[in-house]
């Protein structure tokens, strides 16, 4: 990609709101005419990248650029783009041509000029006629059109989408997707859409940009994203994934589910503890026997175009779309290629979580604002040690039972058992828990250690 | 329909009783004589208090002006504050309205006093003292000071309501803030604009405490003639109820011009 076609970028862009980082080293470029979407779970930062873009929003760190030149300090009225809002934000005192007419009245456009244009831009989105309404009586979906045609009429480089659909119903929603992908295309401007919607990222973008806690996770081309997903959120994220955990014992040959596969994956150190991600869809469903995997099927959803079956093996639930049905309790065998076993670098380092801890006194150790006892630890008062702990030996509780409030940044299930990384606010640490509980992300949980099973060793220079 | 109408009786025998009678019985005792013949001789006799209409109208729309041009502002600033903010900054608008209206007006007497605590503090720095109290200036001050609430809440009532997004909405479209304030902001705060000056002008128009104690003899206003009237020696109920009339369709008449200003915008609004 040459670098004349950049058309927007940010580069390093750190942001946090009262100690919280919302982005973190945040980099990307958007091309003329591109479709890009930021895709993530709630919080995960998207939103508050395009309101940097747009100029709401200073960051803390970092640049933002457009046509090559530095923006950061032009305030949102001088930027050459518009935005249109997730409520869509229309002005309720005006109806819907003096609406869409707003901006060009600012710009000292001609009045007949406006009126074209504006007549144009409303006849582009269906909602010719309809130029003296009150906005305020006006439905969902028609708001939304509005909203995008007071956007689109002042001709903008770059028009910002901030979940624009977020609020109508699935078909209206559908149906929009369609309308708004011909209209980019129809007028060639470049589109920066967020949603927290795969599908809709994954039908409409050219790129797109998965996003997790202020970090981008990945930046490619739907089907990129798709096929080969970078790391385990990213593949649980977008479309449905088994995860489980596995070792890549060598090159092209991983362990997991108790039996080694050949795969195409390579450049991995030996033994090295990974993720396997394998689609529903590349799996398929054979006779019982001479399989390497055999299990029997537990649950059945007729979903449409395919069947949802859960199918449970060596104690892993496995998931499998199928356009034919089996009946619950069938013996069946899992049959897939090498090429469908993906293998991720795990986002979680190491298979326990180490922790820095402070002696207190022969009995007392602290870390992270806890305090726990144990008997003649021996180690020297005030002396730092290491804690080392197995993700199954902390608890998901209560947050009154609870040792410390920590922030669930994500939670992937991985065949037998959730596995969860959490923050911990008082620490700036991740901690991972492999918990039976299903949590909802980007929220606080209550978190508890059984303090008997924590390993204390000497710190060692570096943790 | 028919429980809500039963649970208004009482609204409605209270508002009848204390309202609507007595206002009829106003109008009543403007067309009266003392001995109790119809008579248009109290509506002409108010030709001569015209100067005074006059004087009170004028006071009491500078009072409502300089009201907006403070309250404005600071509606908008405390609607933009934190939650916290916004409660405790409300607190402190309140706060005077918490001391009975007398006394805020008295306290005023002893600060503009020709030798009261402002005077003294000048002569002390070496300035000449100034005539402050016996002034329409001390009239309107007192007024402002009074009513400056009345202003603030209806506007703050209508600004935390409008949505941030929107003002956003007219920064992405290229507005500056002048462009924000005047496009935006001003058209979307009429009904408060409008419920506020209602709030400060009314009773600015019909004071006659804060004319005496601040104003002293020289600046009667309409309130302190239709008080003279009803308890002063003059006694004349007749004349003080016609003044009263003139004075209400006054205010009706400037209250419907205001109110006609905008109505199609709050229409809008009001939904």
């Amino acid at each position: 990609m040459s670098e004349n076609k950049k058309l927007l970028e940010i580069k390093n862009i750190t942001l946090s709101f009262d100690q919280d980082k919302v982005l973190d080293n945040v980099s990307l470029y958007v091309k003329d005419k591109e479709f890009v979407t930021f895709l993530g779970p709630s919080g995960c930062g998207k939103t508050t990248t395009l309101r940097i873009i747009a100029g709401f929003v200073s960051p803390d760190e970092g640049d933002v650029y457009f046509e090559g030149k530095k923006i950061n300090d032009l305030p949102p009225h001088k930027r050459e783009v518009n935005t249109v809002f997730q409520r869509y934000a229309l002005f309720p005192h005006l109806n819907v041509f003096d609406n869409v007419a707003f901006g060009l009245k600012i710009a000292k456009v001609p009045p007949q000029e406006i009126k074209n244009r504006v007549k144009k831009m409303l006849a582009m989105v269906d909602l010719k006629g309809f130029e003296h309404r009150r906005v305020t009586k006006l439905s969902g979906g028609q708001q939304q059109r509005v909203a995008i045609a007071r956007a689109l009429v002042n001709q903008p480089k770059v028009l910002l989408l901030d979940e624009p659909l977020g609020a109508l119903d699935l078909k209206l929603r559908k149906e929009m997707q369609i309308e708004l992908k011909a209209i980019q295309k129809q007028l060639g401007i470049t589109f920066i859409y967020v949603t927290h919607d795969q599908e809709e990222a994954l039908s409409m973008s050219d790129t797109i940009v998965v996003m997790k806690g202020g970090e981008i996770q990945q930046i490619g081309t739907p089907e990129d994203i798709y096929n080969e997903p970078k790391n385990a959120f990213v593949a649980d994220f977008i479309g449905e994934s088994n995860i489980f955990d596995g070792i890549m014992k060598q090159d092209r040959l991983v362990h997991f589910s108790g039996k080694d596969f050949e795969c195409v994956d390579s450049g991995f150190k030996p033994n090295q503890p990974i993720d396997v991600v394998i689609r529903p869809e590349d799996i398929e469903l054979v006779p019982p026997g001479n399989n390497p995997l055999n299990g029997m099927v537990t649950s059945v959803v007729f979903k449409g175009v395919h069947y949802e079956m859960n199918v449970k093996c060596n104690g892993l639930d496995w998931m499998i779309h199928s356009t034919k049905a089996r009946k619950v309790n069938d013996l069946v065998g899992l049959d897939f290629d090498p090429d469908d076993i993906h293998i991720m670098n795990k986002m979680f380092k190491g298979e326990n979580n180490c922790l820095k801890g402070r002696v207190l006194d022969e009995n007392r150790i602290e870390f992270l604002d806890i305090t726990f006892e144990r008997e003649n630890h021996g180690f020297p008062a005030e002396s730092e040690v290491l804690l080392t702990i197995s993700p199954n030996d902390i608890e998901v509780v209560s947050e009154d039972k609870a040792d410390a409030k920590m922030y669930l940044e994500s939670l992937i299930y991985k065949g037998a058992y959730n596995e969860l990384i959490v923050y911990s606010y008082s620490g700036n640490v991740e901690l991972m828990i492999h918990s039976m509980l299903d949590e909802q992300v980007a929220t606080d949980i209550g978190v508890k250690f059984q303090f008997d099973k924590f390993t204390i060793s000497p710190l060692a220079e570096e943790v | 329909m028919k429980g809500t109408t039963k649970t208004a009786i009482p609204y409605l025998v209270w508002s009848v009783v204390f309202t609507v009678i007595p206002m009829l019985l106003i109008v009543v005792f403007a067309f009266t004589t003392s001995e109790g013949g119809f008579t248009f001789d109290n509506i002409s006799k108010i030709g001569k208090y015209s100067n005074i209409y006059v004087k009170s109208i004028n006071l009491a729309i500078i009072a409502t002006l300089i009201c907006f041009l403070i309250g404005y502002p600071l509606a908008f600033i405390i609607s933009r504050a934190s939650e916290r903010a916004q409660k405790n900054l409300l607190l402190l608008i309140m706060l005077p309205m918490w001391m009975s209206f007398l006394l805020r007006t008295y306290a005023w007497m002893t600060l503009l006093e020709n030798e009261g605590i402002i005077n003294t503090l000048l002569t002390q720095l070496g300035f000449e003292p100034l005539q402050m109290i016996n002034t329409q200036g001390a009239v309107v001050l007192g007024m402002v000071y009074n009513y400056l609430p009345f202003m603030v809440l209806p506007l703050y009532s209508i600004m935390v309501k409008i949505d941030k997004s929107v003002i956003e909405a007219a920064q992405d479209l290229g507005a500056s803030l002048l462009h924000v304030f005047f496009r935006v902001l001003l058209p979307l705060s009429v009904p408060g604009i409008i419920s506020g000056i209602t709030m400060v002008f009314v009773p600015s128009i019909s004071t006659f405490i804060i004319s005496r104690l601040l104003g002293g003899g020289s600046n009667m206003l309409i309130g302190d003639l239709i008080e003279q009237q009803f308890l002063g020696g003059t006694y004349n109920p007749y004349l003080g109820s016609a003044i009263s009339l003139v004075l209400m369709v006054i205010m009706l008449l400037i209250m419907g011009i205001i109110n006609s200003q905008d109505s199609d915008e709050m229409e809008g609004m009001l939904i």
